[in-house]
């Protein structure tokens, strides 16, 4: 796996755009996943990741081969997010109209309340409410706590990919574990 | 033990796998007695499993096309070795055609010399080959890369290949017309384009296969 990215890249540095859409396609999924964690909204989710992937590719050359291809991938996706939470109006509202689609506005994006089947229900309800307690972590305790038990990194590569020292990320796990423990006692 | 910060201090380590032998006793012993670290320990284990327990998540549909529509365009040189890559046979294919094209291009720009066809009684003058008004020239009269008046008679064809038919006005003084070319009994072949050259050549190949 590492070898085979390791050659993508190469081709890519030489200039095969192709080669780069087999790197799109092993990371799409992870990366996109970590957007949405981060934002919480699909678009904008897929609006970052595409960003990350586009800037990955226009920075290639920057990219050091003896290093990891994905830590140096998190951190762009991270850094996006990041800034994008930071840039963003106060948050969206019911009555927005969502961008390229017709007479969407935001209530189509709230879940309908028709109950579904019992445990079904359920285990999306425990989903949600555990999405929306990340979601409330403040952005810098939020990429830590999502790479850590959602992507499973180590505390290493964690450092690595937001380039921050070790005993930060430790800190602001502890943090956020508690911030977490917390919201979810009673759930 | 101070339960707010040294016994959660020692709770966060042993979750990042950073306790030392000496301080897992320690936390051992002291969850023994403390019921409150017990459930604090608990809890925080608890949301770990929440958290590592949330749904599946794909990237939409097409997301790698998308993505490879914005890419900025790739330099000309690497989608042409590509392209090579991906279609050897037409590649092939199309570099032997321009090795055959620049063949005939070469042998047409580089053969200078004049070239006459076996007939007696042509008087040639340069590059200029002339049939005397007094002579009639038997079978056919081929000229490459010369010059042609014809004052006398020409009993066959005439091919002309990269050069003029010079109509010789000076001599007869008479306004230019056909007849006053002298007399040509077959056909009068004039070639000087590189591109009816070809042609000749093609219909000269296809010809010697007919005739064998």
């Amino acid at each position: 796996m590492e070898q085979l990215i390791r050659d993508k890249i190469r081709q890519v540095k030489k200039g095969d755009q192709s080669a780069f859409e087999d790197v799109i396609a092993l990371y799409q999924d992870k990366i996109y996943r970590h957007c949405f964690r981060m934002i919480g909204n699909t678009h904008e989710a897929e609006d970052i990741a595409q960003e990350a992937f586009i800037r990955a590719y226009v920075n290639i050359q920057s990219f050091d081969d003896r290093r990891k291809f994905s830590t140096w991938l998190y951190r762009i996706a991270t850094n996006l997010t990041i800034d994008h939470i930071r840039k963003r109006k106060p948050d969206y509202y019911l009555d927005d109209k969502i961008k390229g689609t017709e007479g969407l506005d935001m209530y189509s994006q709230l879940t309908s309340r028709d109950p579904s089947p019992g445990e079904q229900v359920e285990s999306q309800e425990l989903q949600r409410s555990i999405h929306q307690e990340i979601l409330r972590l403040p952005p810098k305790y939020r990429s830590i706590i999502i790479l850590r038990y959602l992507e499973e990194f180590s505390l290493q590569e964690i450092s690595d990919t937001l380039d921050i020292p070790l005993g930060t990320v430790k800190t602001r796990i502890h943090r956020g574990r508690e911030a977490l423990r917390r919201k979810l006692r009673y759930v | 033990m101070n339960c707010n910060d040294e016994a959660h201090g020692l709770i966060h380590k042993y979750l990042d796998g950073d306790l030392t032998k000496a301080e897992e006793k320690e936390l051992g012993s002291h969850l023994e007695e403390c019921e409150a670290c017990q459930k604090h320990l608990y809890e925080l284990k608890r949301t770990i499993t929440l958290l590592q327990s949330t749904e599946h998540i794909a990237a939409p549909a097409n997301f790698s096309n998308n993505v490879m529509q914005k890419l900025p365009a790739e330099k000309k040189r690497v989608t042409y070795l590509r392209m090579i890559k991906a279609h050897p046979l037409v590649i092939s294919a199309a570099l032997i055609f321009i090795f055959m094209i620049s063949g005939v291009f070469s042998s047409w720009n580089q053969d200078n010399e004049l070239v006459v066809s076996k007939q007696e009684d042509l008087i040639i003058e340069g590059d200029t080959v002339i049939v005397p008004a007094d002579v009639t020239v038997s079978g056919d009269l081929y000229v490459e890369n010369g010059d042609l008046i014809i004052d006398g008679t020409v009993d066959g064809n005439v091919t002309l290949i990269n050069g003029q038919l010079i109509e010789n006005e000076a001599m007869d003084e008479e306004p230019l017309m056909a007849g006053s070319v002298g007399e040509v009994s077959g056909e009068l072949n004039q070639v000087d384009q590189i591109f009816d050259w070809i042609w000749y050549q093609v219909k000269n190949v296809f010809q010697g296969v007919f005739d064998f």
